[in-house]
């Protein structure tokens, strides 16, 4: 069986906040680290890439950030636009119909077709034979998806999009695109969870939405932010009577700070059994990290602890 | 009067806007209590609350109507609301759209018509904005029956908060899209262009998205066409009910940077759209480590208190870790705080456990209704 980083293309997926930039870019860090030549995707005109690497925007271009790990900000006009000049090999052609009138409302009114020409450009980015100009192949290409409102739109962008155009190039496209993406050995779906009540309950739906209705393969759920068990229930007890004993000071509030990390310590293992019993993808654990913001030096090390993770697959 | 109660003193419309996850739902149902709480007739339109919130709240599963939550819960809760009712409900996004098809169509041949189209189909159920959108346009539909003092709008889990204030703009956009028709006339023989200087890119258009596509749009714009005006006219009433001075918008975020900086940006926006701002929620701030001590020194305290130097050690990483959080969180807050009026940053800290029943919002009001002084002692308490 192929394992997740020896995909050509994975999305990272789950609810809004969850993790799912930390862990695109902690597995774009591990597998560049395996001498893969990767790039993570970001959509939606989203920068945190560059904003995490200290880099000037990223942007519609794909910039290195350090050896075999790229990134690029996808936004749906330029791929539009990318899209157009591919398709109509004279650019006075592309160029009069991106700025008729017709067009542009053709383009605000098709449902999914901001989405269906991000997708597009991501699935450029993984061929093996490149179309855009000036351009090399990858071997991993990294998709930090958008938040699942609903469930799996983004995913069933393609298989959508060529229901409604049901002819013609794009719909031709949508269709190789929605082949590729259910080809298990080809694509993979990473779901990013948090150990909560609701985030694990959308895992499991999502899981189930995934695998089943749009058929792609799940490869792992990256349960994250994990609190560590720092406590025993018996000294659970030996730190709530010696709270009752103590009168204020940083002692008090010390301690009060060890109960409240060990009660949310006690829910999150909760939840991290019922996502276990509820989900059948291999599940990774992410560490919850107590630092102000998470920097290179944060990713390098959830990298390493994803690369131990038999979920993302063992180091060769 | 204090925090949020001072912020919606004589308002009727309360939406509460901000990046998925940070506690808009919570914070929905949270206010909506307390109000409910202080005698006024609230209701809260939540959306994909949590099954456990919503069943506490006795929350049917689907249903676009609001229920009353039952009053005994507040008299469990020690609470006597007065003549105060809580009304709460779940938006049902795809039936709303529905609901505003059926008002709005000239006849039912039409709005069969849209209702059964593959487009429309899609737009109701997946195109960016509509669920958005339809949470307005409930709290219009609501707003207009004049029924409560108070309308709490909880807003859906979009990317970021700008997301909800540019939803009216994309679905009328889409609508928009209709001029699509002045260009293509269906006629019996299929499509005739109209309009000079559109055959080239009419040709270059089909070369790319083929003719089904077009036709399929012409058709639906066609059925949708008596039913812009309306469509157009209703949306210009849901902003002016944003807008109105008796609506107000509160801001929830994260107290992390990011979070931080967006709720910074998106007051800046609401300001630029001449909405009616209210204040910022900064949920689930980190207090634990609310004391400035020497590693050294809370060690030794410890070690003598627990009478256990590995577990006393163990604290004090813990709070070491906790420290940071705390002290992060206060800068930016800072931060926020002098971009904003001091008095509307409102602060709700990361409590023990989440928050799935009455219970829990009243315990999470003590925080949004405090006001100075007894923000002062709470944070004095430790929480
Ligand atoms: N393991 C972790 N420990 C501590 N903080 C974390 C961890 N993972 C992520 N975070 C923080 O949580 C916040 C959300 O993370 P991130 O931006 O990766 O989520 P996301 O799912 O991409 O969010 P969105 O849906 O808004 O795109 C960020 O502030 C990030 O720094
Ligand atoms: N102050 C708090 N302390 C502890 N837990 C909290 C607090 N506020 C909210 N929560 C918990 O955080 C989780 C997310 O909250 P909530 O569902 O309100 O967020 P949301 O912004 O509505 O999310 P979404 O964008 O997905 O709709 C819930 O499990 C809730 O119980
Ligand atoms: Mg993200
Ligand atoms: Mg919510």
């Amino acid at each position: 069986m192929t394992t997740l980083l020896d995909k050509r293309l994975v999305f990272v997926t789950g609810k809004g906040g969850v993790g799912k930039t930390t862990v695109s870019l902690a597995l774009g860090l591990a597998a560049a680290r395996r001498g893969r030549r990767t790039i993570v995707c970001e959509v939606s005109a989203q920068e945190h890439a560059s904003r995490i690497f200290k880099r000037a925007e990223i942007g519609f271009h794909e910039v290195e950030l350090r050896r075999d790990l790229s990134a690029i900000s996808i936004d749906p006009d330029r791929s539009l636009r990318e899209y157009l000049e591919l398709q109509l090999p004279v650019k006075a052609m592309s160029d009069l119909l991106y700025k008729s009138r017709i067009f542009s409302y053709l383009a605000a009114a098709t449902p999914g077709l901001r989405e269906m020409v991000t997708i597009g450009k991501i699935w450029e980015l993984g061929l093996n034979q490149r179309k855009a100009k000036h351009s090399e192949p990858y071997d991993l290409v990294i998709v930090d998806s958008p938040a699942t409102g609903h469930g799996i739109g983004f995913l069933q962008t393609p298989r959508t999009f060529a229901e409604i155009a049901r002819v013609g190039p794009m719909a031709n496209q949508a269709k190789t695109i929605d082949r590729q993406l259910t080809e298990h050995e080809r694509t993979g779906v990473v779901i990013v969870a948090l150990p909560e009540e609701m985030p694990v309950n959308e895992t499991v739906s999502l899981e189930s939405a995934l695998s089943e209705t749009v058929g792609v393969s799940v490869d792992a759920i990256i349960l994250n932010a994990l609190y560590p068990k720092r406590f025993e229930e018996a000294e659970e007890t030996t730190l709530r009577e010696a709270l009752g004993a103590a009168e204020g000071g940083p002692g008090a509030v010390a301690i009060r700070a060890a109960l409240s990390q060990a009660n949310r310590a006690r829910d999150q293992h909760r939840q991290r059994a019922r996502l276990g019993e509820l989900t059948s993808a291999p599940i990774g654990e992410l560490p919850y990290l107590f630092a102000p913001a998470i920097g290179v030096e944060q990713l390098e090390l959830l990298a390493e602890v994803l690369e131990q993770s038999g979920a993302v697959g063992a180091p060769r | 009067m204090s925090g949020v109660a001072e912020i919606l003193a004589g308002k009727g419309v309360c939406i509460c806007a901000g990046s998925g996850g940070v506690g808009k739902t919570t914070t929905s149902a949270a206010i909506a209590a307390g109000m409910a709480a202080r005698g006024l007739k609230v209701a809260v339109l939540t959306i994909d609350p949590a099954k456990r919130l919503a069943d506490s709240l006795g929350l049917p599963e689907l249903g676009n109507t609001e229920r009353q939550v039952d009053p005994a819960l507040f008299t469990a809760a020690g609470i006597d609301p007065g003549e105060g009712e809580l009304w709460a409900m779940m938006l049902d996004s795809k039936q709303t759209f529905d609901e505003v098809v059926k008002k709005h169509a000239p006849d039912a041949e039409t709005r069969d018509k849209i209702l059964e189209n593959r487009i429309y189909r899609q737009i109701s159920n997946a195109l960016a904005g509509s669920q958005e959108y339809m949470a307005m346009e409930k709290l219009f539909e609501i707003h207009s029956e004049d029924r409560y003092d108070l309308l709490v709008l909880d807003t859906p889990p979009s990317r970021n908060a700008l997301d909800f204030l540019e939803a009216p703009k994309r679905l009328t956009q889409f609508i928009e899209g209709n001029s699509l028709r002045v260009f293509l006339k269906p006629t019996g023989l299929g499509m005739k262009l109209v309009g000079r200087g559109t055959g080239v890119v009419f040709s270059v258009l089909k070369r790319i998205t083929g003719l089904d596509l077009i036709e399929d749009l012409s058709e639906f714009f066609n059925a949708f066409s008596g039913m812009v005006g309306g469509f157009q006219e209703r949306a210009k009433r849901v902003n002016e009910l944003l807008a109105d001075e008796r609506s107000t918008f509160l801001v929830v975020c994260g107290p992390a940077g990011d979070p931080i900086s967006e709720a910074v940006y998106f007051h800046r926006k609401l300001i630029e759209a001449e909405l009616p701002f209210g204040g910022v929620v900064v949920n689930k701030v980190h207090a634990e480590g609310a004391v400035a001590v020497e590693r050294e020194d809370l060690l030794a305290e410890l070690s003598e208190r627990l009478d256990n130097p590995e577990l006393a050690e163990r604290v004090t990483d813990n709070f070491v870790d906790y420290r940071a959080l705390t002290v992060r969180d206060r800068a930016n807050i800072r931060s926020l705080t002098a971009e904003m009026n001091a008095e509307r940053v409102i602060e709700v800290p990361y409590l023990d456990s989440d928050v799935h029943d009455l219970s829990g919002l009243l315990a999470v009001n003590r925080y949004l209704f405090a006001d100075r002084t007894e923000r002062r002692a709470l944070a004095e308490s430790g929480g």
